[in-house]
Order: structure tokens, then C-alpha cells, then sequence
């Protein structure tokens, strides 16, 4: 068995969290351990995604039990495009962690606790085990219970607990439905279940048991009715913590729902309809949101919900041209929204507030900063040659060709909001002459008077995005044709996925 | 056996529910409390109960031909209880923090930051 590579990437994490605890409160050296460590993963998910690019799905059975008996690891193209993403995603935090957390948070084991959460997201990419899934989940939110309430500063605890309360409340849902699915099929592999779920004569049990999934995933990641833990929770930790979650926690629901739902119950014809539906009041509900917000960190948590029903949409349609719009959308979402969170941090650290009254004069005082803000805008919004624009094409064809008009007038008009939204917030924050100048109390360093090596911690990370996002935007001729071969892969599943599991 | 245990999930399903909409904190606690054990004895239930039947195949036999408890449910429980239980400490220092610095369990009092200034 040489397929052990595939948990390179969580082994590497553990590694990691294993050197910190040796440095436990020496936080320059735990700053380059994590800077490097990073960089390490990404090296190594690129290595897997090129692998499974040229040999399609490798699978390693733990313990060498085969497929329906013991713990499977799976990486197919899916699994490994967002794996890369997400290593991407943690290297550029772990950099702008290093200098916008502050040192006291930092000598209590951010580093640490963070790289758990990573491993937690990483491992739920790549396991092939519904209850191994659960186990991930569970480490990568009591991470984020953690990250969340790390400080202790009052409006921290308050979102923990809303946090708190609705994700395990959504846990226990999942470990309900995974329950029944147990009883239902007797197996926990997810590409065993799919076989035995053919066997299964009740359509009701089945339809019950893909609503407990549909809620439990629908919770995490952001769905309409259960959205409402977010944009309480999303904009009261530093905006380092805030980045990672919003540019892959929601993400790793949206993925758990594309997974369960393709391969176990892709035949249930009633869940499209309703993520159709979920999917466009989420957008609207979303955009609403934004629009009603005067602090950027409320604004971006109420753009994660919009975008998330694109993709939850995408799967709705749940054709192959709707599936490559909502993956590349996926992998536009988490370089872009990381990017968003922690240009709020950089805009903080500048003018130490993220009320809408107390800024302005940016594009005034810092005219490169605030070039680099409208190309990440320019990106979110999707002004054509930029990443926004190319999966809403294949969302909007496939929608028009199947005749699913309110879902088209749910997207158009959700970009059109995010739009207003943007353009309000650009000359609210960068255009507005304001001398309302909120003072940060206690010993707040401005961004004017930090070194140039402190400046580079934050420029660097959000630069290093940027340019990815330009060049998923500028290079979609290739992130098309990934996102073609994972909807190919997502649509037969039988010959990509469940075969190479059980053979 | 079987019909005792799902009323007793009903129960615990039910209480949990109904515990988990109550304003108080240290209520909604007990109430994930209880959620997370009925959930344990439901997936204990649906992988089907036989009493005083171990999994071991006999030297003589080659497979299990008898009926047998199925070990992997319990496996699953162990672990399931083992993450609630460090859910459940992490909630109760959180209550504690909360009321340090809230002086309050109401949740409804909690709302500032669903606020927009």
C-alpha cells in the first residue's frame, strides 16, 4: 500500500501541532513552525492534486482492512482541488495571524488550536468514512469553539454561545441521521452505503434520513433558515480567526452536502427541488442582509451566507454544467472570502474601527492599499475577466435550460445587491472625507506606525490571494476544466468514486 | 425491550427539545445534554439489539451463523460520548464565564451582538 500519502497533509498538521507544544509560549518562533509548516501542506496538496489528476481517485484503507470494514481515506479531484484551497487559505492566515493576533492570545496557544481546526477541515476532505466524517467535524469545530472565545472579550463570549448552541445542536442532528443510515444500510462507508441504499425499499425512511443530513450540513454551512449563528458569531474575533472561518468552515458543509448528496442520495428527486428553493431564499435572504449593515465585518458575514446559495443552488440543478458553475464557485468563494475578512483586519488596524461612521479618507491617504481592495471587490462582484464572473455563466445557463426561472432571477439579483453593496462600502471606506476618527483605547498600534516588517505580515498574505484569485479569474480556461472533470465526477460516481473504494 | 427503548428516545428527544427553547442558559445546556444521549441510545437501537450475543466466531466455525450483538454501533457511541463530553465541559465554563461577566443566564438578554449601530 503506497497510497499512504493521501493523509500526508493531516499527518504533516499533527507534526506541526506536535513542534508547537515545544515551543509553547515562544510565539516568534511558533509564528515561522506555523508560517512553514503551511507551506510544507501546500507543497504537498499540490503533489496530491497533480497525482490524482493523472491516476483519478487513490484510496488508502487504515490498517489495510478492505473497503467496507475499516476507515477509508478518499481523494478524488474534488476532494484534493479543495484540499489545495484550503492549504492555500491557511498558509496566507498563518502568515497574517502571526501579526494581527495579539501576542496574548498568541502565548495561549493560537497557533496550536488553529492548526487543529485546519487538520479537522483537511481530514474532513479526505475521509471516505461517514462517521470518520462526523469525527472531523467535531474536531474542527471544537477548534473553533476555541479560536472563537480565545481573549474572552465579552461580545466573544456572547457569539460562542449562539455559535456554540446551534452548531452542536446541528452535530447531533447529523449523529441522528447517520444513526438511521446505520440502521438503514449496516455499513458506514460512504460508497458502501450508496450500494446498499438501492436495496432500501422505503422511500420514506430514505427522504427522512437525507432531511436529518440536509439540516445537520445545512447548519454548518449557512443555509437559509439556519444562518442565523453567523452573522451573530462572524465579526467578534480577530479578523485573522474571522478569515478562516469564513473562507472554509461554511465551505466544508457545503462540500459534506455535494459529497453525501451525489453519491448516497443522489436519486432522492424531492432534495433538489429543496435545495433549489434553499438555495435562492439563502441568496436573497443573504443580500438583504448585507445591504442592511454599516460595519464591514457584518457585511462580509452576511455575503458568506449570499454566496453559499449560489453553490447549494448549483447542486439543486444537479446537472453536470450546474455542478462545474457551483464548484468553480466554490473554489472562487474560499480564496475570495478569506481575502475579504482580512483586508477588514488591515482596514481595522489602520483606522481602528470597522463601523462605517468612523471610516473613510483611505483611498486618500493610502491609494496602493486601496488599489488592491478594488481588485479583491472587482473579484468579488464578478466584473468579467475577474474569478466572480465565470461559474455564474454555467449557473445561469443550466438554470435557463432547465427552466428554473426564480433560481436565475435569485442569482442575478444577488449579484446585483452584492454590487450596491460593494459599491457603497468603497465610498463609504475609501472615498468618504471623514474626520470622525474613532480612538482605539490601551496600547492599539496604528498601522502608520508599525515597522515594515510588521506591514509586510499584513500586505504579503492578502497580496499572495489576490493574485491567486487573479489567477483563478485570468486562468479560468484551466479552473473550468477542473471544475468539468470534478461535475464528471460528481455525476457518475459509480465509475469515479464508489468502484475505487470497493474494489 | 426494543419498544421501550424508543419511547425512552422519544423522551429524551422530546425533554432535550423542549429544555433546548427554554431562556435560560443552564437549561439549554441540559437540554444538549440530553439531545446527545438520545441520540447515543438511538444508534445503539437502530443496530439492531441481541442479549447475551458476543461477536466471536467459535474455533470450530468459520463465520457467525447465530444471531450476534453487532459491535460497531457500541463503537460508535464510545466515541460520541466521549465528544459530547468535552462539548458539555466547554459549555458549562462557558456558563460559568457568562455569568461572571453577564451577571445573567437569560439568553434573551444576550443580543448585542445581533444589533446594527
Amino acid at each position: 500500500m503506497n497510497n499512504n500519502i493521501i493523509i500526508l497533509p493531516v499527518i504533516t498538521q499533527l507534526i506541526i501541532i506536535g513542534a508547537l507544544l515545544f515551543f509553547w509560549r515562544k510565539t516568534e518562533i511558533q509564528k515561522w513552525v506555523s508560517a512553514l509548516g503551511s507551506g510544507l501542506v501546500v507543497a504537498e496538496s499540490i503533489y496530491l492534486l497533480h497525482l490524482v489528476w493523472n491516476k483519478g481517485a487513490l484510496v488508502l484503507h487504515a490498517g489495510n482492512w478492505r473497503a467496507p470494514f475499516g476507515i477509508s481515506f478518499v481523494i478524488d479531484t474534488f476532494s484534493a482541488t479543495l484540499l489545495l484551497l484550503a492549504s492555500i487559505s491557511a498558509l496566507a492566515v498563518s502568515i497574517y495571524a502571526g501579526a494581527s493576533v495579539y501576542r496574548p492570545r498568541l502565548k495561549f496557544g493560537f497557533f496550536t488550536i488553529y492548526h487543529f481546526l485546519i487538520m479537522g477541515i483537511q481530514g474532513a476532505f479526505l475521509t471516505g468514512d461517514a462517521f470518520n466524517l462526523y469525527v472531523w467535524f467535531e474536531l474542527m469545530i471544537i477548534s473553533s469553539f476555541v479560536l472563537l472565545s480565545l481573549g474572552a472579550e465579552k461580545k466573544q463570549l456572547e457569539a460562542t454561545v449562539k455559535y456554540f448552541t446551534l452548531n452542536f445542536l446541528a452535530s447531533i442532528i447529523f449523529l441522528t441521521g447517520l444513526g438511521i443510515l446505520y440502521g438503514l444500510t449496516g455499513t458506514l462507508n460512504i460508497a458502501d452505503i450508496s450500494q446498499r441504499m438501492k436495496e432500501v425499499q422505503s422511500e420514506g425512511l430514505k427522504e427522512i434520513c437525507a432531511i436529518f443530513f440536509l439540516v445537520g450540513f445545512g447548519c454548518k454551512a449557512g443555509l437559509f433558515p439556519l444562518y442565523f449563528w453567523l452573522p451573530a458569531s462572524y465579526h467578534t474575533p480577530p479578523s485573522a480567526v474571522s478569515a478562516i472561518f469564513g473562507g472554509l468552515l461554511t465551505k466544508v458543509g457545503v462540500y459534506a452536502i455535494i459529497r453525501m448528496f451525489s453519491v448516497v442520495f443522489a436519486d432522492i428527486s424531492l432534495m433538489h427541488s429543496i435545495f433549489l428553493v434553499l438555495g435562492s431564499i439563502t441568496i436573497v435572504a443573504g443580500a438583504i442582509g448585507a445591504i442592511s449593515q454599516k460595519n464591514i465585518m457584518r457585511v462580509f458575514g452576511y455575503l458568506i451566507i449570499c454566496h453559499i446559495g449560489y453553490m447549494i443552488g448549483g447542486v439543486g440543478l444537479f446537472n453536470k454544467v450546474a455542478l462545474t458553475g457551483g464548484v468553480f464557485f466554490m473554489i472562487h468563494d474560499i480564496v475570495i472570502k478569506t481575502n475579504l475578512f482580512m483586508l477588514a483586519g488591515l482596514v481595522y488596524k489602520i483606522k481602528g474601527s470597522y463601523e462605517y461612521k468612523y471610516l473613510g479618507n483611505l483611498y486618500a491617504n493610502f491609494p496602493r492599499i486601496s488599489l488592491v481592495a478594488a481588485l479583491i471587490f472587482f473579484s468579488l462582484t464578478g466584473v468579467p475577466p475577474l474569478s466572480g464572473f465565470w461559474p455564474k455563466v454555467p449557473l445561469l445557463q443550466s438554470a435557463f435550460s432547465l427552466q428554473e426561472i426564480m433560481y436565475a432571477v435569485c442569482l442575478i439579483a444577488g449579484s446585483i445587491i452584492t454590487l450596491i453593496v460593494i459599491a457603497r462600502m468603497w465610498s463609504e471606506v475609501f472615498w468618504k472625507k471623514n474626520e470622525n476618527v474613532y480612538k482605539e483605547e490601551g496600547r492599539f498600534i496604528y498601522f502608520k506606525d508599525l515597522n515594515w516588517l510588521k506591514k509586510a505580515d499584513y500586505l504579503v498574505p492578502i497580496v499572495f490571494l489576490l493574485t491567486v484569485s487573479l489567477f483563478i479569474g485570468f486562468g479560468a480556461n484551466y479552473v473550468f476544466q477542473l471544475s468539468d472533470r470534478i461535475a464528471e465526477e460528481l455525476m457518475n460516481p459509480e465509475i469515479y468514486y464508489i468502484s475505487k473504494v470497493l474494489q | 425491550m426494543e419498544l421501550l427503548l424508543s419511547i425512552t428516545i422519544g423522551i429524551l428527544y422530546a425533554s432535550g427539545i423542549y429544555m433546548i427553547m427554554s431562556r435560560s442558559f443552564v437549561k439549554l445546556i441540559f437540554g444538549i445534554i440530553l439531545l446527545g444521549n438520545g441520540v447515543n441510545l438511538l444508534i445503539f437501537l437502530l443496530g439492531r439489539i441481541a442479549k447475551g450475543k458476543p461477536p466471536i466466531i467459535p474455533e470450530t466455525a468459520a463465520v457467525i451463523t447465530d444471531v450476534f450483538s453487532d459491535p460497531v454501533p457500541q463503537a460508535l457511541i464510545l466515541t460520541a460520548i466521549v465528544i459530547s463530553f468535552g462539548l458539555q465541559s466547554f459549555a458549562i465554563i462557558l456558563v460559568k464565564r457568562m455569568h461572571k461577566d453577564f451577571g445573567t443566564d437569560d439568553i434573551e438578554q444576550l443580543n448585542t451582538t445581533d444589533h446594527t449601530e
